[in-house]
This record gives structure tokens, C-alpha cells and sequence, in this order.
């Protein structure tokens, strides 16, 4: 099984790199652009046959290493 | 005091750092591996250097927090062990959970090497007590992530307990609150993202951060 995990900035930690690639696609042209959050996307395949349990292992990994609950969330999809 | 130097795969001050501790404690540390699964008997200290352990793959100091030997170094403080983490090592001992709060991306994004002024917050501890408080020295920092940030809740127990060591009177990364070091409730584990280890001598920039081992080596 595959486990697609999302991981990104909690909401009111500051993003310098978003910023700069906002700055970035400014300079290009791209106008309007109100923000840009840069986050992570792990992709992680299991040997485990039972959604259930993968997700629970899933997440057990997300919460130990994976994200840093300090500043970040996570979300993923089993595949 | 017996002290071990932790190296990781990608540490590049373990040799300042044991260099640092035998100058000042006269005393060689012994040195660990990451890989190894027990520290040596009887240690009173423990330092975590700095430098790039595993690539700051994933975040800094994440790979590392997790490795064998880290485990080891977690029930050791846990028993009241001194523990220092400079740099890298600050980065690792948030994440393994021994100090609260995160260091995340410079504010300006650059990787900054230069000495800093720092003003003491606390020197009422094993690491600080030969400073006087609010005194102000002169350490050089070297890192990409060291902006400090913890959410508001924490900040303000980091602050309330006297658990801030150091602050950067001129703001170079970010840190919330100025704070360029912090200690565990106890005061016995101390971060910082400053190297005092490469503050001992006239000759190479300076003697600011001998008073930290001075401190530490006189308890």
C-alpha cells in the first residue's frame, strides 16, 4: 500500500520561503498571487494489506519523525 | 566531570567541541558515535556539536534525534546529566523533545557566519554562572536554521521560567523573542545557536565562550 503524506506550515508560522517564491513569481509576471506556502510531500509504500492498520502506522510516523507538530501539520491518503 | 562528545554522520565541531572541553575541564572527553547503543559509565556531561548531521535531511536534527546513541542521551538527561547542544546540536535537541520550540529557515533565508552579540537572560545555572546577568559577549554564529520559534503558550513558560540563557541584541535569524539559547526546566540541558566553543582563544576570535565551560567544569 502507498500512503501519500502532505506536510505543511501551521497557520500563522511565518514562511520566508513561500515568501521568496511569491517575490519570485512576482518578478515573472504573474500578478494577483495573495500567497505562496511551501510545504513537503512524502510519499511512503507499506507492506500492510489492511487500510486501517496502515493508516494507524501512518500516522504513528507522521507523529515521530515525519512532520514537526511544533510548526506543522499533516495529512496524507492511503493509494 | 567525565564528558563524551557525540559525533553524528555530518558533524563538523566534535573536534572543537572535545578540543574545547579538554582545554578548559583538563580532561578528554570520550567520543561517541551516533551508531553506538550505550554511552560510556558514570558521565556527568554530554555534548551534542554542531554541523549538518545526515544533510539536515528532512529537518535539521531530525535524523539525528532519532539515531540509537539519542535514545541513550535522552534517559541520561532525563537521570540529570548536564547536556549541551550547540548549532546542530540545539537543532537536535528540540527534536528529539529534551527542549521545547523549533529552529526553523533564517528569516532572510541566507546562511549567516559572523560574530553576534549576545546579552546573558539567565546566569543563574551550571552553564552560565560565571557570566554576570544581562552582561553581553561576543560568539560567532554559523547556520542556516536558526530562527527560534515556539508557539505563544510556550514561549511565554520559556520566558517566565528563566529559561532563556542567551539573547541576540541585534536579531540576526528571526528568533522569536530574541532568543538565541534556552535551557530545560531544570536548567541542566542548555541550547544555543551560538558556538561558544570557538570563543576560548585570543587567537582565533576571541574568549567570550570559555566562561560557559569555566562555569560548567567548576560545578
Amino acid at each position: 500500500m502507498k500512503a501519500q503524506v502532505y506536510i505543511t506550515l501551521k497557520n500563522g508560522v511565518l514562511d520566508p520561503q513561500g515568501k521568496a517564491i511569491q517575490g519570485a513569481l512576482g518578478h515573472l509576471g504573474f500578478e494577483g498571487i495573495k500567497s505562496v506556502r511551501q510545504g513537503k510531500f512524502i510519499e511512503v509504500e507499506i507492506d500492510e494489506s489492511d487500510k486501517s492498520k496502515a493508516e494507524e502506522k501512518i500516522k504513528d510516523m507522521c507523529e515521530k519523525l515525519l512532520a514537526n507538530t511544533v510548526i506543522e501539520n499533516y495529512r496524507f491518503e492511503i493509494v | 566531570m567525565k564528558s563524551a562528545v557525540i559525533t553524528f554522520p555530518g558533524s563538523n565541531c566534535d573536534r572543537d567541541m572535545q578540543t574545547t572541553i579538554e582545554q578548559i575541564s583538563g580532561k578528554a572527553p570520550i567520543k561517541v558515535w551516533h551508531a553506538d547503543t550505550q554511552l560510556p559509565e558514570g558521565l556527568d556531561f554530554i555534548a551534542l556539536p554542531g554541523g549538518f548531521s545526515y544533510g539536515d535531511y528532512l529537518r535539521s536534527g531530525a535524523m539525528s534525534a532519532k539515531s540509537p546513541i539519542m535514545q541513550e542521551v535522552i534517559k541520561a538527561a532525563k537521570k540529570g546529566v548536564y547536556v549541551l547542544g550547540v548549532c546542530n546540536g540545539f537543532q537536535v535537541l528540540t527534536e528529539a523533545g529534551l527542549l521545547p520550540g523549533t529552529l526553523m529557515r533564517n528569516r532572510n533565508l541566507k546562511f549567516i557566519c559572523k560574530e553576534v552579540e549576545l546579552q546573558v537572560a539567565n546566569s543563574d545555572s551550571v552553564f552560565t554562572k560565571k557570566y554576570n546577568k544581562n552582561q553581553r559577549i561576543s560568539v560567532p554564529i554559523a547556520h542556516h536554521d536558526g530562527n527560534y520559534f515556539a508557539e505563544d503558550k510556550v514561549l511565554k513558560e520559556i520566558e517566565g521560567n528563566g529559561q532563556v540563557a542567551f539573547t541576540y541584541t541585534d536579531n540576526p535569524n528571526g528568533s522569536i523573542g530574541n532568543i538565541a539559547g534556552i535551557f530545560d526546566k531544570d536548567k541542566r540541558i542548555l541550547g544555543m545557536m551560538p558556538h561558544p566553543e570557538r570563543a576560548i582563544d585570543k587567537l582565533t576570535g576571541g574568549v567570550d565562550g570559555a566562561a560557559l565551560f569555566e562555569s560548567l567544569f567548576s560545578t
